[in-house]
């Protein structure tokens, strides 16, 4: 296997991007990325998205992206794996450059969030149709129930939960691509409209229309294109039940744990090794619950930790310097992407206000449904 | 959002909540060909008796447009006692009195429509006992 690197990224803003179309927003994110890496050709690419069908009838993006972003005949793969499709899109890139089968290689995602009345529905296509939506859960609620068993079998409060989101929203106040980059106070979130109890408005990521793409290269060839690659140095994924109901414990995240574990592996590291962490905070539970399964704290404790400070700088590792799916926005199938566009940053010292001081190892954490599939990546700066 | 086609195709669970107990002691429903662990496709069918006790629940304040009438309503993850799990509403209560390590027992009852024209969508809701 080759040594894989990334040596360009680009992104749109995230937000209510009422002018720009799903094409537009991909084809911006990856011509920004082309240019930053000065590459005019890739030899291929993969397009993360959740439902580009239900949320604007449009599917068939290989076609529609190298059309749109001036690369027709270039080969092209649609990559769904509902909140993890960026991520999947990005590890699908890797294997295409480590097996030698490409060299200059596009992986992204997109999501076109804000055209549909009803996107709880769209989401809720992520959760098991048949015996978790058809019953009128929606994907708040089973993050609620997740959040109902930690906090009544671990004692984690009410105020403690709000402590995630408030320092995701801190750190985003550096973020000029994020979607809510302002602070919010304890009281902001327990006055916050209930979404589905115990999980506020604001303990949940928004509805977002945003794309991310990066070029991933064989590592070797990386210098022709830039002085500061960062190398993909762990790659991990997993899949998990689809029903939460059949997780055997509601507090775990078993395919996070996987995922980890062999990206871990891969890397030859530990936690300990690990400077910052972008994890798929879609609810506040989550980012505890992952930050447990990936080895940064013992089960039980991570919400405590966060609140007390150990998940922002200073910390044991910052988690989420980029807001986090709740204040950066969570374009569903960009997410993945953008996420490791946050690690290139912070990786090649471009994170400006947010640099996490010293990084040299740096870690992403993107997650379908319920903990059905989940995706990581370590990246190394060299 | 229910389709006649897909709805017909899970009837068996919905209307008399059969299911499968795997040699490993997995309870599905519902029906599969293996088992999700341990790839056993070794079972006997059971039919539930209904009566499970409340693993979690939320109260859903925003839902999506099928449901949006009905709201706020609970939702659980229930166990039966035969060790099944399913996720659904709890209905006829008090939403105070639900809680978890609740007991409850299955109904059948009207889910949704599928629009204006469509078929009526039913299934199960736990009540508290
Ligand atoms: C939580 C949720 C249901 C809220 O939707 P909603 O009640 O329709 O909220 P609205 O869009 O009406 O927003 C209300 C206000 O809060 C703001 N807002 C919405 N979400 C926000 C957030 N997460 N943080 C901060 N502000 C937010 C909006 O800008 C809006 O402000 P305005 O009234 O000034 O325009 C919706 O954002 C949601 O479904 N989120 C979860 C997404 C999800 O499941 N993703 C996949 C997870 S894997």
């Amino acid at each position: 296997m080759r040594e894989v690197a990334i040596i360009g990224v680009g992104m749109t803003k995230f937000g209510e991007l009422w002018e720009q179309s799903i094409r537009d927003m991909f084809a911006e994110a990856a011509l920004k990325a082309m240019d930053d890496a000065g590459v005019k050709k890739i030899d291929s690419f993969y397009v993360g998205a959740m439902s580009s069908g239900l949320y604007t009838y449009q599917e068939h993006l290989s076609s529609l992206m190298a059309d749109y972003m001036g690369q027709i005949g270039v080969p092209g793969l649609h990559v769904e794996s509902a909140c993890a499709s960026g991520g999947s899109a990005v590890r699908a890139a890797f294997i295409e450059v480590a097996s030698g089968m490409s060299d200059i290689v596009l992986a992204g995602g997109v999501e076109k969030m804000w055209d549909v009345e009803d996107g709880t529905i769209v989401l809720a296509t992520a959760s098991d149709q048949e015996y978790e939506a058809y019953n009128g859960v929606t994907f708040p609620g089973l993050y609620a129930m997740m959040a109902r068993v930690y906090m009544e079998k671990y004692g984690l409060t009410r105020e403690e939960l709000a402590q995630v989101p408030i320092k995701n929203h801190k750190h985003s106040v550096n973020n000029p691509n994020a979607q809510y980059p302002f602070e919010i106070s304890l009281n902001d979130v327990l006055k916050s409209s209930m979404v589905a109890d115990p999980l506020r408005l604001m303990d949940c990521s928004p509805i977002t229309d945003g794309a991310a793409a990066l070029i991933l290269c064989p590592l070797e060839r990386a210098k022709e294109f830039t002085n500061k690659p960062v190398k993909i140095r762990g790659v991990g994924a997993a899949t998990g039940p689809i029903a939460l109901h059949d997780h055997r414990d509601l507090t775990r995240l078993d395919a996070v744990k996987l995922a980890g574990e062999r990206a871990y592996r891969m890397a030859g590291l530990s936690p300990s090794d690990i400077s910052f962490v972008e994890v798929h905070d879609c609810f506040s539970i989550a980012e505890i619950i992952v930050a447990e399964e990936l080895g940064f704290f013992e089960y039980g404790t991570a919400g405590k930790a966060i609140a007390e400070g150990q998940g922002t700088y200073g910390g044991k590792v910052v988690i989420n310097p980029s807001g986090g799916l709740k204040a950066k926005g969570h374009p569903v199938g960009a997410t993945g992407a953008a996420q490791v566009i946050e690690a290139y940053y912070q990786l090649t010292g471009k994170a400006g206000a947010r640099q996490v001081p010293n990084a040299k190892f740096g870690m992403t954490q993107n997650m379908g449904g319920s903990g059905g599939s989940c995706i990581v990546h370590i990246l190394e700066a060299l | 959002m229910a389709d006649s086609a897909r709805y017909h195709r899970e009837k068996f669970h919905r209307y008399i909540l059969e299911a499968q107990k795997f040699d490993s002691g997995f309870v599905s429903l519902p029906n599969r060909y293996v088992d999700p662990y341990s790839g056993s496709r070794s079972y006997e069918k059971i039919n539930l008796k209904g009566t499970g006790t409340i693993l979690s629940y939320t109260i859903i304040h925003i839902a999506s447009d099928q449901f949006a009438h009905t709201t706020p309503f609970p939702v659980a993850i229930i166990e039966t006692d035969e060790g099944a799990r399913l996720t659904v509403m709890v209905t006829d209560c008090d939403i105070n009195d639900v809680k978890i390590g609740a007991r409850v027992e299955l109904v059948f009852r009207k889910i949704m429509e599928e629009g204006e024209s469509g078929i009526i969508n039913y299934g199960y809701k736990a009540i508290l006992i």
